[in-house]
């Protein structure tokens, strides 16, 4: 029994060295702005700023870093009715490394449903990417915010 | 029953650990799942199978890899019959000439890049102002200090020495018959005046015959690898077993690979199999006085939207296929001054270093990383990284492990027989 009580002591001991070592050696990646909690990162849905609007990705592939990517997007507002004939611009970047995104994506089609195809996407090299969806519509201008981790 | 640990006790203890941990981890040959990761997008076996080029029909037809192999070392390219693209893309120096800025008929502002798997590259040349292979090869045939000739030259060195070759590629060659021997849209006098005063149909001709020179070079660069490197072997085996092998890197190499995608940020640019992003950055590379300024990627973004070879041009096999281009960042602070990262494989065997040559070996180059100066124009991305002598170093023996030479045919490396090339001027 006190020896069981023992090992256990030493695996929790070690555990939490092995998290700390973890944590301490994640620190040394991170440079400049800290990444949001886990729980805003995803294709959503998710509120713009204002909350005029909610939006979800849907990425046609696999995301992967240096590939062109197609994404759709499908808009709603805030009453939950899909956004008919919207502008929708995109933008984004590493805040971690002040740089934008490397190609200039842009919507290509309105496939209805409230639903916009993005094409040029890319993202070239992995880590933290914020990936912004300005839309313009009736209720107003407002911008949802992805947080992607490639 | 009472623990024959008291709290403090578990807790210094579970402090001591941390530190020791933290001092002891990264080190030796272990290797967390974030730098397994890590060394797994930088491993060459972790290469896509290379993608077809629809801008270019004959891109893998093994005919014109011959072609282009023949062209690519032919001096008759040239207007002083001394130079071809085998002058500078030298094959036994792994496609590269050795010295700061290229010659060829003249001196150019720009080091010479390695034509290793630029066919699997969005955009070519230090600014990116290409878009193809084949559009890429056009650019130093008609630029005055390179090949320095003309595309109606370069015609009728088709139509007298490989008609039946490139023929059998391209169909009919056209009658050259009204066509001047020197005639093209290039700084030349001479040259431009006869070409204005031929017909639009006469100059499409011409031009054709120029495409397809490129398209049957671009077939043969295509074939042109890089090879698998000491690096690889070491990543290969980590990612295969899972276990990183003794005695394939060294101590300071392997040190040196962890801060290559730790605390270094090398991989921030240099990442993927070919170890570059395929992207432009501004890194504070000084300027070289006696050379004019040069803002990188602000003037080839737009010089690439206005080729006259783009992807979407009608020289183009497919101009649907042109995404690279159709979404480029035309305008923006950040591209200026901004120069392709370019691939680090054998890097070690390919000084000197930077869009110019300005760094003549890789331990300045790391020492520039390191210091991170401001940019002479623009704004640099990188920050001062406060490595020791010994990092920077380590960092260096690290680099040394990426040279696998060129994977290609091994044919492919000599010069064919029955060509004059650059081979028999050296």
């Amino acid at each position: 029994m006190k020896k069981a009580k023992k090992m256990a002591l030493i695996g929790v001991v070690g555990l939490a060295a092995l998290l700390l070592a973890a944590a301490c050696s994640h620190m040394m990646m991170s440079t400049g702005a800290e990444p949001p909690a886990a729980s805003e990162f995803g294709f959503g849905p998710r509120a713009s700023a204002a909350g005029l609007y909610t939006a979800t990705l849907d990425p046609m592939q696999q995301i992967r870093v240096r590939r062109m990517q197609t994404m759709r997007v499908t808009i709603s507002d805030a009453a939950g009715r899909k956004v008919e004939g919207a502008s929708v611009t995109v933008d984004g970047g590493m805040p971690q490394h002040g740089h934008g995104l490397p190609t200039q994506p842009r919507v290509t089609r309105y496939l209805g449903e409230g639903v916009y195809e993005i094409e040029g996407v890319k993202f070239n090299m992995g880590g933290w990417w914020e990936f912004e969806v300005a839309v313009t519509a009736a209720a107003g201008a407002d911008t949802v915010t992805f947080n992607l981790d490639l | 029953m009472r623990s024959p640990f008291n709290r403090n006790v578990v807790a210094t203890l579970v402090a001591a650990m941390a530190i020791i941990a933290c001092a002891a981890l990264p080190a030796g040959n272990r290797w967390s799942e974030h730098e397994r990761a890590a060394i797994a997008d930088l491993w060459i076996g972790n290469l896509d199978e290379l993608a077809p080029d629809p801008t270019n029909r004959v891109a893998d037809d093994p005919r014109a890899v011959d072609l282009g192999h023949r062209l690519f070392v032919d001096t008759r390219l040239s207007s002083n019959g001394r130079v071809s693209c085998a002058t500078c893309h030298d094959p036994a120096r792994e496609f590269q000439d050795d010295v700061p800025v290229a010659t060829g008929v003249g001196t150019t502002n720009r080091r010479t890049m390695p034509i290793q798997s630029t066919a699997r590259l969005a955009f070519l040349f230090w600014d990116g102002r290409k878009d193809s292979q084949w559009a890429q090869a056009l650019g130093p045939l008609e630029s005055p200090v390179e090949h320095g000739g003309s595309r109606a030259q370069y015609a009728h060195v088709i139509a007298e020495h490989y008609r039946s070759e490139y023929e059998a590629l391209f169909g009919q060659m056209p009658s050259l018959d009204a066509v001047p021997r020197t005639a093209g849209p290039v700084p030349d006098p001479v040259a431009r005046r006869n070409w204005e005063g031929l017909s639009a149909s006469e100059r499409d001709a011409v031009t054709q015959v120029f495409v397809n020179i490129g398209k049957a070079i671009a077939a043969y660069e295509r074939r042109i690898e890089y090879g698998e490197s000491r690096f690889d072997r070491f990543a290969g085996e980590l990612i295969r077993t899972g276990r990183a092998p003794d005695g394939v890197l060294t101590d300071d190499e392997m040190a040196g690979l962890r801060l290559f995608i730790g605390r270094a940020n090398c991989t921030q640019c240099h990442s993927g199999p070919l170890l570059t992003d395929d992207h432009f950055h501004n890194t504070g590379v000084p300027a070289v006085s006696s050379l004019p300024f040069d803002d990188g990627r602000e003037s080839g973004a737009p010089s690439v939207q206005a080729d006259e070879f783009n992807c979407t041009s009608r020289w183009s096999d497919d101009p649907d296929a042109c995404s690279e281009l159709n979404f480029l960042v035309a305008h923006g602070s950040e591209l200026r001054r901004a120069f392709k990262a370019p691939s680090l494989r054998n890097v070690a065997d390919r000084a000197p270093y930077m869009h110019a040559g300005q760094i003549a070996s890789l331990e300045d180059v790391v020492a520039h990383y390191d210091a991170a100066p401001a940019s002479p124009h623009g704004t640099s991305e990188i920050r001062p990284l406060a490595l020791s002598r010994r990092e920077r170093q380590q960092l260096v023996a690290y680099l040394r492990t990426l040279s696998g030479g060129v994977e290609a045919p091994e044919s492919l490396l000599h010069a064919p027989a029955s060509t004059k090339s650059a081979y028999e001027v050296r």
